[in-house]
């Protein structure tokens, strides 16, 4: 009986431990709620999301955060422009045609390059990148939506290769040797089977990249230069919502409503993040489904 | 023409056309294979080209001195141990509060929780913790530990926020490594009449532990590199004095680079200064996940079921 007893309080610690983690995500929730929704006492919630004009500590201020939301797609948009190409490539030769040791190689050095802080590439964004950026396109200035996009295609870089990679290695050896002995060569049997079988761990790994590019904080608000103005060019500065929050947050008053408007940007970015999750969650699972039926 | 060789010469002519049409397709495959490789190429040249660039401009200015020297008129002269010191306590902090609460989680997932409604939401949680954006652990830091409880902006309040960001990874960490454990490691235990429990700290945790110890530097490493989640609950630019207590402010590595390269005054000075501490840094983080990755090929290679 005592031992049962014991069991029963060790399984219910271990529940209230594995509860902390739905504990935390609903703390934030209800954070970012109860400190961001009050902006709408402000200003209406149609001119929170569309408003154009950003000036929080103006007399008459005002709060829209378009050019924010803008800034946030435009420069994650190019990061996957280039990073989505290069990833998946880099990944098919590592998955599909690199020798047994080279594979072992590049599969640590991917991983760990995905653990390069943000704040370096921030470093090598202003103090390289921008530069060239400016001297290439004749700028006033580097800092801009393109030297952001770069910036951030290089990093999300190694988490689509790796789970790109990961999707490809699941796909099972039999597709492939039934291609083989129909006489396909091996480039045939990866662009007309392998990848389109591995096509939703590819979109997953996207999916994926655009979660991380958009919730990027640091190293866009070091490189992407910062006005909240929206701008139809990739050459001009931009201002994502993530930069806008740590950019400000110091300076405001708890309560005030650039605070409150601030936590409202990030309820914003809060969803957007949470959907993208959703969706990548929703097909891997279907993926893994699939594969591990056809096993 | 008799019609023999009529036949003969339109084999002869297929067989061509298949042997040009072979050597068609292997040109294609050809030119493929040359274009992916060429992407891996690109990528790795990217990825390096950064670490290089760091690397070239950081370590001119990296001595013992820069180290372990306080930063000296309005930091453009001495060196980061400030710095330094703050992100290893903040890390560390980090892990401390992480690293039971992950492993309790990984293992009531993995060994007492069966296939219910409450286990699929839980992992859920887990996944959706996992993409929340840094900068909102920042404000939810901010908003709890710095003004609800009323830590202030200080070391503990800091730690608090990287512990609740790292805390997915060291939970899916340890889940891999408990997964990897056969069934008859528990069987055995049952064999002998031992409680779950019994079994989880005597057989499980051990053999689980180099999978446990990957994860827990991993999250060091990660907690390490963010600046997002300390931006507004633990550091300050310039401290005079080393932090006293976990109720002081702390200055840290990252912060200090961010701050060196937007908010300083004398780029002249400050610059060198940023690339020294994004080399110790990255040092640091690369060091770190590079370790967390031997442990795991070793502790893989080496298994002994």
């Amino acid at each position: 009986m005592n031992r049962k007893l014991r069991e029963l309080i060790v399984k219910s610690i271990l529940l209230f431990c594995a509860s902390s983690s739905l504990i935390f995500l609903a703390g934030i929730v209800i954070v970012l709620f109860t400190q961001g929704l009050p902006i709408l006492k402000y200003v209406g919630i149609g001119e929170f999301l569309f408003g154009t004009h950003w000036y929080p500590t103006h007399e008459h201020a005002e709060f829209g955060i378009l050019p924010m939301i803008y800034g946030s797609l435009i420069i994650t948009l190019g990061a996957l422009i280039f990073a989505a190409p290069l990833g998946i490539l880099s990944a098919l030769y590592i998955a599909e045609v690199a020798p047994f040791w080279l594979k072992e190689i590049m599969k640590p050095i991917v991983e760990l390059l995905a653990c390069i802080p943000s704040v370096v590439y921030g470093l090598f964004g202003v103090l390289l990148i921008a530069p060239i950026v400016q001297k290439l396109f004749n700028l006033p200035i580097g800092l801009t939506a393109f030297s952001a996009a770069i910036i951030l295609g290089i990093m999300v870089l190694p988490t689509v290769t790796s789970i790109v990679e990961d999707a490809l290695s699941s796909i099972p050896k039999e597709y492939k040797e039934a291609a083989f002995a129909v006489g396909a060569t091996r480039w045939e049997t990866m662009t007309r089977i392998t990848l389109p079988a591995a096509a939703s761990g590819i979109s997953t790994a996207l999916i994926l990249g655009i979660g991380r590019a958009i919730g990027e904080t640091m190293a866009i608000l070091m490189v992407a230069g910062g006005s909240a103005r929206i701008v139809l060019s990739f050459l001009k500065p931009v201002r994502a919502m993530t930069s806008t929050i740590a950019a400000e947050m110091a300076e405001t008053v708890m309560g005030s409503e650039h605070y409150y408007a601030l936590f409202g940007i990030a309820i914003v970015l809060f969803i957007m993040t949470l959907c993208f999750n959703f969706i990548a969650d929703r097909i891997s699972c279907q993926f893994h489904k699939k594969f591990t039926a056809t096993r | 023409m008799s019609m023999e060789t009529r036949a003969m010469s339109q084999a002869l002519n297929t067989s061509l056309n298949i042997k040009s049409h072979v050597n068609h397709r292997k040109l294609i495959q050809k030119i493929g294979i040359s274009i992916l490789f060429l992407s891996l190429i690109i990528t790795i040249f990217f990825l390096f080209i950064i670490v290089i660039f760091i690397a070239v401009r950081g370590t001119g200015v990296l001595n013992i001195e820069f180290l372990t020297a306080m930063p000296r008129k309005a930091m453009t002269q001495g060196g980061i141990l400030p710095a330094i010191l703050g992100t290893f306590y903040l890390s560390l902090g980090a892990v401390i509060f992480a690293l039971p609460l992950g492993i309790l989680t990984a293992i009531y997932l993995n060994e007492y929780a069966g296939a219910n409604q409450l286990v699929r939401i839980i992992k859920m949680g887990i996944n959706n913790l996992a993409g929340v954006p840094s900068i909102v652990f920042g404000l939810f830091g901010l908003a709890i530990f710095v003004k609800f409880f009323g830590f202030g902006v200080s070391l503990l309040s800091g730690s608090l926020t990287l512990a609740i960001m790292i805390l997915p990874v060291i939970i899916s960490t340890t889940v891999e490594a408990l997964k990897s454990i056969p069934d008859s490691f528990r069987e055995a235990g049952y064999g002998i009449g031992a409680t779950k429990w019994q079994i989880v700290r005597g057989i499980i945790l051990p053999a689980a532990l180099p999978g446990i110890l990957t994860g827990t530097i991993l999250g060091i490493g990660r907690a390490a590199g963010e600046t997002a989640p300390i931006l507004f609950t633990a550091v300050t630019f310039f401290s005079r004095k080393l932090p006293k207590s976990i109720l002081s402010e702390v200055q840290a590595l990252p912060y200090h680079i961010y701050a060196l390269v937007t908010e300083g005054t004398h780029p002249k000075e400050q610059i060198p200064i940023a690339y020294g501490s994004a080399l110790v840094l990255l040092l640091l983080v690369l060091g770190l996940d590079l370790i967390a990755i031997i442990i795991r090929t070793r502790a893989r290679k080496k298994k002994l079921w």
